[in-house]
């Protein structure tokens, strides 16, 4: 199988701090990598490193074999390529939910007016939210807005999406809603990269887990190899803490 | 009781000076649209110039507003009126007032922009940015939005203080509703002119009053 997205020495500082320190990662088309690690160990970095909101100081990042890290790239053509979707949501607040997932396809992707709306039907339809297409954002709750980003994500259809805590800032309630559909994108063969700690998900449901600390990639493996038969003592200390 | 109406409600001085404050009213409105229009729209470029533009651009940006927000309009009228001509830029008293206040505006406005624009939170540019959004294109679709219903009540104090300088107009002879009333007051010895000055720019600034409370409410929305 080809590679969706690669990663290859990538170092980034901020200041003194080594946030990240030379990772190589490689993501398969179709797969679920989960990335796991103690706080500050460079996971959502990492993640923010795929899609350049974060340039890398060393290192490529390369997207279906093409370095979108290097000089000569259009960066705002390689973004639409791959989603993101954030902990805070951050949906816009002046638009309402159609609005939301409409932006960038008529922005960025040119499109008409009713063939945008038709697509952003599509995606709301997809994450359970037909008929929430006119309700700004303040008048959802935090499981129907981050299925609102989710559908704003998935409508540019890209290759990858990013997901950075996406189950973080709900209530507990509302974890379940977010994660089937993730789980149906996963079905549906979408590449995704999450930053989570919700180990039960990532056991169901990653096909590769990435454990991080100090802004390297200590071990990696599927999620059976990884939760049940931990090489590292960091891994196990983290496992062991998290499961606390 | 007599002296009063005498001195601010003479009905001969006030019939025979109306006409020239009327005059005054079209002047002082006139300024007062074209100021606000272009400081606000000036002040909004300036914003967007800062919020996108490079260093060498965004300084001078800073350097301006700075600068026009601390000088006393007054002293900004009487060098562009009586200092310019000496380096060969000829105004008229008229086009100097337009100027100067559309500057002055800008200048506040295009703080008042800027403070919006930075209390958008940084996921929303993030968020359009991940879209494939440009940078100009975030700007004005999904931060401006935002910024401008943040700006919408500074601005529009500031809009109404800015318009109420054209006043000041009246120390280098343009024709404005103050400049009318004092002269009328000159020549006929009798103040009413100056009360009859003071109900036009009521009736002017009043309803902009009470329209930038209006747009204050109509703009409001819940928060995230």
């Amino acid at each position: 199988m080809s590679n969706a997205l690669e990663l290859a020495g990538v170092t980034k500082r901020f200041g003194d701090f080594r946030a990240l320190d030379g990772v190589d990662l490689r993501v398969r088309t179709g797969e679920l990598v989960f990335l796991i690690g103690p706080s500050g160990s460079g996971k959502s970095t990492l993640l923010r490193c795929c899609n350049l909101l974060e340039c890398p100081d060393q290192g490529a990042v390369l997207l279906e074999g093409r370095n979108i890290a290097g000089p000569g790239i259009d960066l705002d053509a390689t973004r639409r390529r791959i989603g993101m979707v954030f902990q805070a949501f951050n949906l816009y607040p002046h638009l309402d939910a159609l609005g939301n997932v409409t932006l960038a396809l008529r922005k960025v992707l040119r499109l008409p007016r009713a063939e945008a709306e038709a697509r952003g039907h599509a995606a709301l339809t997809r994450v359970g939210l037909a008929d929430k297409a006119r309700n700004r954002p303040a008048e959802l709750s935090g499981g129907q807005q981050q299925r609102v980003a989710i559908a704003r994500s998935m409508a540019l259809e890209p290759q990858v999406m990013l997901f950075d805590e996406p189950t973080s800032a709900l209530d507990p309630e509302l974890v379940g809603e977010v994660l089937s559909v993730m789980r149906e994108l996963r079905a549906d063969g979408m590449t995704m990269i999450v930053v989570s700690h919700e180990m039960r998900f990532a056991r169901e449901a990653a096909d590769r887990v990435v454990f991080m600390d100090s802004g390297r990639i200590v071990e990696e493996g599927t999620p059976e190899a990884l939760f049940s038969a931990p090489r590292s003592e960091r891994l196990r200390s983290f496992l062991a803490r998290v499961a606390a | 009781m007599g002296d009063f109406s005498d001195a601010f409600l003479n009905a001969r001085v006030l019939a025979r000076y109306a006409p020239d404050i009327l005059q005054g009213v079209w002047v002082t409105l006139a300024l007062s649209v074209l100021i606000v229009l272009s400081g606000t729209l000036l002040g909004l470029a300036l914003a967007a110039l800062r919020a996108l533009g490079p260093l060498p651009l965004r300084l001078p940006v800073i350097a301006f507003a700075d600068i026009f927000r601390a000088l006393p309009p007054l002293v900004l009228i009487l060098i562009a009126y009586f200092g310019l001509p000496s380096v060969g830029v000829f105004m008229s008293s008229f086009t100097v007032l337009f100027v100067v206040l559309t500057l002055v505006l800008a200048a506040f406005a295009e703080e008042i922009f800027w403070a919006g624009i930075t209390s958008v939170p940084k996921g929303q540019w993030e968020a359009a940015r991940s879209t494939g959004l440009s940078s100009a294109q975030t700007l004005v679709w999904v931060v401006l939005p935002q910024a401008v219903r943040l700006a919408i009540p500074p601005l529009t104090n500031r809009a109404i203080a800015v318009t109420k300088m054209t006043a000041l107009g009246t120390v280098i002879g343009v024709s404005d509703i103050l400049n009318q009333a004092t002269t009328a007051q000159s020549f006929s010895g009798n103040a009413s002119p100056l009360l009859l000055a003071a109900v036009a720019y009521i009736a002017i600034f009043l309803p902009l009053v009470v329209l930038s409370r209006w747009l204050e409410t109509r703009f409001a929305w819940r928060r995230v």
